[in-house]
């Protein structure tokens, strides 16, 4: 997984409450055998105005040119702005995957739903949560001034808008480690290494018939 | 202090790491493959540059999208008609030639369903850790393993750490005494059981399964038995490992062999509860209350003995259950009050990593024998576990008695299972299967499923609706 230090980055809207992860990434899009490529089907149904099936070129589907992240001004973006209860309904993964993989890296809302929450630091996304008041001004901020970028600094916890205000927010002591070394479950897991290791070692001994036969 | 169980040893044979937050480290000795759940896994690993850590520690088979007709199977992939099928069986060997995993491919003699498989091959072992991203995982758990199912994300985990983080299940015996009649099989003790506790009776639990009933189960029944412990609500479900598991191991291609084999069997002989072990929960059956079962409903709980009638929802405990009930009967069309032989069926599958092993075979082979196919039935189809188990049948001449009698025989898979391939039930149709799982729409769309044994099955593909087949048995001979 990808390190989560600072980032600076284009902010866009998904000005909606209770997106769902159906909105986010729609159903028929289960059924690839990939993890990655998820980014062109991102809120499907409201970037195309015909239905997305799986393995299509999107290249060519007529696009909802008054869908927020079809506009020029918010091509790149990095950061998401968005309302309550982002990412409520099933808990499919494909949801971050197609969020990561379009390119955001920064989801801030007034609160999410909680798996997603959680499913987010799996895939290298931090989620931050601030008063809804703060969120509105950061909306209209952002608004009013094309080019909008904000700072987010993970190590001091806190947004810093163009204005160089600093918006502080919360984060899981435990989660943050993870985010910014780049550990997955699997990264942490590999830091025990070495007690593996020496346990296979020990194991084999004990056990070898269960070594070295399928190949 | 008292003894350990089963589950306690194996679980503490492979414990890397006890952390502070009551989580371990596990580490696994065998992963099993198959094409569904593990794609995203070994992309996972892609993107981050990892290696698997054992190669050797894994083995990979495609099953369930694998077309089971004979002409749809000879052309191989490309053969394969669903072009989403076509891809996850193509990925799937890809990516074992890229990380170079060992793979049965779609035509390879020893494919088969996965946990079909890994006994077959001695690729499972007694003492053994095993996951697959698949539920039915608790399958291995028959030969004294501790197996169970896991998600994508963690297939990835274990291919690339070789371990589990897991927390300690409680321990649950279920202990079913006394002995068998005859016509009632490992598939009747199972649904039994299931009925008795519960689709989530097992929640929590690791179940190990004992008494004089299960040991006196072939290596097969005990295995059909361990496959529905997760359909008990438990992941995992294990028995002792006894003379007969080690007679079962013996010779297999992947088993230890000479003076390895003699440490192994030292090793294994350890791996039982001991007399003294703690249960959290005991639960008891006595052999001759059980009687051969048939499921009604679209949840293993809903399940009755084949003289049994369909319940009345009126009579339920709880307004909860009534409205379950009720639920079930109108997906199921069928009325309170009727006998389950009453059930008029359309279809009979005998297959699934539930009951598609020899023995299965020959139970439901003797049942057909000599006999026809009712013409109420629109396709009874048998489907064998792995080629292996294909080969072994037609060598007894089973294919032949199956084909005489109107059945179809079929190449090995998953099959009408899950009926991700071509095989499923219409909607409506009622089907007497030999799987492991009655939920809505399991076997296709509408589809109705009773789960039974394959001699029931067997017995109901004759006459169109079940019956007993202890009956049955009496008036063929
Ligand atoms: S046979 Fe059925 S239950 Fe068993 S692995 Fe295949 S799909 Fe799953």
């Amino acid at each position: 997984m990808r390190s989560f230090t600072v980032l600076q980055g284009l902010a866009a809207p998904m000005d909606r409450a209770n997106v769902d992860t159906d909105l986010i990434i729609p159903k028929q899009f289960l059924k690839s055998i990939k993890r990655s490529g998820f980014g062109p089907n991102l809120f499907d149904e409201l970037r195309y105005l015909d239905q997305g099936e799986p393995g299509q070129d999107c290249s060519g589907r007529p696009v909802n040119e008054d869908f927020a992240l079809n506009q020029p001004r918010y091509q790149g973006a990095s950061v998401l702005l968005a309302r309550e209860n982002f990412g409520c309904g099933s808990s499919r993964e494909h949801a971050p995957w197609a969020l990561e993989d379009y390119g955001f890296r920064c989801l801030i809302a007034p609160s999410f739903a909680d798996i997603f929450y959680n499913n987010c630091f799996k895939n290298g996304i931090l989620p931050i949560e601030l008063d809804a008041a703060i969120v509105d001004r950061l909306f209209q901020q952002m608004y009013a001034n094309e080019g909008y970028t904000l700072t987010v600094d993970l190590e001091r916890q806190v947004v810093v808008t163009p204005e160089g205000e600093e918006i502080p927010f919360e984060v899981d002591a435990f989660r943050k480690h993870c985010l910014i070394n780049g550990l997955d479950d699997i990264g942490l897991t590999l830091e025990s290494a070495d007690a593996i290791r020496a346990f296979e070692s020990r194991w084999q001994e004990q056990s070898p018939w269960l070594f070295g036969t399928l190949k | 202090m008292s003894g350990q169980t089963l589950y306690d040893k194996l679980w503490q044979n492979h414990l890397v790491e006890q952390r502070d937050d009551g989580s371990a480290l596990i580490y696994i000795d065998r992963q099993l493959i198959h094409e569904v759940t593990s794609p995203q896994a070994f992309e996972g690993l892609r993107l981050a540059g990892r290696k698997p850590w054992r190669v050797d520690a894994n083995l990979a088979v495609p099953d369930h999208n694998v077309p089971t007709l004979r002409d749809e199977r000879v052309g191989g992939i490309a053969g394969i008609v669903d072009p989403v099928s076509r891809l996850q069986v193509q990925t799937l060997d890809d990516n074992c030639r890229d990380f170079d995993i060992m793979e049965f491919e779609i035509n390879d003699q020893r494919q088969g369903i996965v946990h079909v498989v890994g006994p077959e091959q001695g690729a499972t072992l007694p003492g053994m850790t095993i996951v697959c991203g698949d539920s039915h995982t608790s399958t291995h758990g028959a030969l004294g393993a501790l197996a169970h199912g896991i998600g994508t994300s963690e297939v990835e985990h274990v291919m690339a750490t070789q371990c589990l983080v897991q927390q300690k299940m409680k321990n649950m015996l279920v202990r079913v005494d006394g002995s068998l009649l005859s016509g009632v099989t490992a598939k009747d003790v199972v649904l039994a059981i299931i009925g008795k506790i519960g689709t989530a009776g097992g929640t929590g639990y690791a179940i190990e399964f004992g008494g004089e009933v299960i040991r006196a189960l072939s290596m097969e029944g005990r295995m059909t038995v361990c496959n529905m412990a997760i359909e008990a609500g438990a992941r995992a479900g294990m028995i002792a490992c006894d003379d007969k598991t080690i007679d079962y191991v013996r010779g297999r291609t992947y088993a230890p062999k000479g003076e390895m084999w003699e440490r192994a069997v030292e090793a294994w002989r350890d791996l039982h509860s001991d007399d003294d072990a703690q249960f959290d929960r005991v639960v008891e059956l006595r052999g001759e209350d059980i009687r051969p079962q048939v499921t009604w409903g679209t949840s293993p709980e809903m399940v009755l003995p084949v003289d049994g009638v369909i319940p009345d929802p009126a009579a339920a405990e709880s307004a909860a259950r009534r409205e379950a009930i009720e639920r079930a009967l109108q997906y199921m069309g069928l009325e309170p009050g009727m006998p389950i032989t009453g059930i008029k069926l359309d279809k009979v599958f005998i297959g699934s990593c539930t009951n598609s092993r020899i023995e299965d075979l020959r139970a439901a082979a003797a049942v057909v024998r000599g006999r026809r196919v009712a013409d109420s039935i629109k396709l009874a189809m048998v489907v064998p576990g792995s080629g292996e188990v294909k080969e072994q049948a037609e060598a007894e001449g089973l294919d032949k008695v199956f084909t005489a009698a109107g059945l179809e025989w079929r190449e090995p898979g998953c099959s009408m299972c899950l009926a991700m391939n071509s095989d499923k039930l219409g909607s409506g149709e009622h089907c007497a299967s030999t799987s492991n799982r009655n939920f809505e729409g399991r076997q296709g769309f509408g589809g109705r499923t009773h789960l039974v044994s394959p001699a029931m099955a067997a017995a109901a593909a004759v006459t169109g609706h079940f019956v007993d087949v202890r009956d049955w048995q009496e008036a063929g001979q």
